[in-house]
């Protein structure tokens, strides 16, 4: 058998630990190594269980190893910091109100995308939250996008904890009752355990839930406190990527990057009007041209959801095909793998657009067979975030 | 006879026959398993070669033929649940009969007391 499992003939001592390194170990996690941290895959239960206990309770992610990133006007007037950041991102953030949240992107000038992120107005700053693969050159780039006019300061004195699941609101609550009045990508300030964090109502899993940025020094107490509540199981990576992959969520790297554009992405939902043609600011951000002329006449190709018929999985990377026998190429699985929820496989990639119609049949090659799989609309799960 | 390779793979020889499976150790290391692809009955295969596929939620693996044979039976009842091999690897979740070409070549597999020291 081949040894897929087993990290030891990689080096990890140059691997970086977040602060819940010891508290993972403790938890008896199994350790991988991802985008230059140590970092849980599994625990115990496996990545089945930790899958369905999210989808039915809650369960807790250490996301420490992401970027977290203030940008704070010179000014001191946010609207300063607002259209700075929108010369990087085609999104609305001028529009972006005081303890909201929203997802954006940047794009490099030939409209592909350099990093998907989470941009929070915090009144008299930005909060930034970004891949962990791509938070050094993501820092630089905001730097150099918007240094003249804002202060940019990469955060490396805070954790990042997430805690996704129908049950997430009821076990926050026993920490801050207030969590209840917070809506879908509302972000607040709170004392939990003595220790002030910044939460937002939002996550990766498809699921209700929260994400709590806790300063260094308190992230394993808060975190042992919510691990503490009988709902609550901690999560590894490998369910992380199986719970957001049924949410038809894009990983940076495999379904989205640098060669890829928001319109191919199927992302256009993340470009509000005011950024289209015809917009109050529209355009004014790398990549602009071939993005909006996309919006205008459509991308040749794009990003949709692949339903294998059988039950074998259909990986990233697999070729698809419009045909039985593998003559007519027209696309590639970015994700795929078992949707323990959906209990059947699971996968999403790009195809050419006259094969994007949902309920388009098509053919995905593995292992020398042509595997039939079905266009289907994203997600895989029904979303239930508290809007 | 029972054997051992290095890949995990467990072998119960009587006669010129093997029956095949992986270990428990490859079992637990690999995790709830959602999906078993088998070879077919009278399939040929050298020693090393991929001879069928178990799946993860998480990622997929080759198991290897242990030995040069035929393949004569295969274990129907892991793929319609595949979770049977997490919970008796080397009993009712065997993966195939091989008949050996060269049943002699079996003596240059791991006994049980070497494999065992291979995973501990």
């Amino acid at each position: 058998m081949r040894q897929t499992w087993r990290p030891d003939l990689e080096d990890i001592s140059h691997l970086k630990h977040t602060p819940l390194h010891a508290l993972h170990l403790s938890l008896g996690a199994r350790m991988v190594p991802f985008a230059g941290y140590d970092m849980p895959v599994q625990y115990p239960e496996g990545v089945l269980k930790e899958h369905l206990h999210t989808r039915a309770a809650a369960g807790v992610f250490d996301v420490s190893h992401m970027g977290q990133i203030i940008v704070r006007p010179k000014s001191g007037r946010i609207e300063d910091a607002a259209l700075a950041l929108e010369k990087l991102v085609p999104v609305d953030i001028l529009g972006l109100a005081e303890g909201r949240q929203r997802y954006g992107l940047f794009t490099n000038d030939e409209g592909g995308i350099l990093d998907d992120l989470m941009i929070t107005n915090r009144g008299d700053h930005l909060f930034l939250v970004v891949n962990a693969a791509c938070k050094d050159a993501d820092f630089e780039h905001l730097k150099r996008g918007l240094g003249d006019t804002c202060d940019v300061k990469m955060l490396d004195d805070r954790a990042l904890v997430a805690l996704q699941g129908p049950r997430a609101e009821a076990v926050l609550c026993e920490l801050w009752a207030d969590v209840a009045s917070m809506r879908f990508m509302d972000v607040a300030e709170a004392d939990l355990h003595d220790v002030t964090c910044i939460i937002s109502r939002s996550g990766y899993t498809g699921e209700d839930g929260f994400e709590i940025s806790i300063p260094v020094t308190s992230a394993v107490d808060v975190t042992q406190r919510l691990l503490e509540h009988p709902d609550v199981m901690p999560i590894g990576l490998g369910a992380r990527d199986s719970l957001r992959l049924e949410a038809g969520l894009c990983l940076y790297g495999n379904d989205i990057d640098a060669d890829t554009t928001p319109v191919e992405a199927a992302l256009e939902w993340a470009i509000q009007k005011s950024r289209r043609s015809g917009g109050d600011r529209a355009g004014g951000f790398p990549g602009a041209e071939r993005i909006l002329a996309e919006f205008a006449n459509g991308a040749k190709r794009r990003r949709v959801g692949l339903k294998p018929e059988g039950r074998a999985p259909v990986r990233g990377g697999a070729k698809v095909y419009a045909d039985a026998e593998g003559n007519v190429a027209v696309g590639t699985v970015t994700s795929g793998g078992f949707g323990p929820s959906v209990d059947g496989p699971v996968a999403m990639g790009y195809v050419d657009a006259a094969q994007a119609g949902n309920g388009t049949k098509l053919y995905a090659e593995v292992r020398g067979k042509y595997l039939p799989l079905t266009v289907t609309a994203l997600p895989f799960v029904k979303q239930t975030y508290k809007r | 006879m029972l054997k051992f390779t290095e890949e995990h793979e467990w072998l119960k020889i009587e006669g010129d026959v093997a029956t095949v499976g992986i270990t428990e150790h490859a079992a637990g290391q690999l995790g709830d398993l959602v999906f078993v692809e088998l070879p077919e009955a009278g399939a040929s295969f050298a020693k090393g070669d991929s001879a069928a596929t178990v799946e993860s939620v998480k990622a997929a693996s080759d198991v290897y033929c242990p030995l040069d044979g035929e393949i004569i039976e295969v274990n129907q009842a892991i793929v319609d649940d595949p979770s049977l091999v997490n919970s008796d690897p080397q009993g009712a979740a065997w993966f195939f009969k091989l008949k050996l070409a060269d049943p002699s070549a079996a003596n240059a597999l791991l006994d049980e007391a070497a494999y065992k020291e291979l995973v501990a």
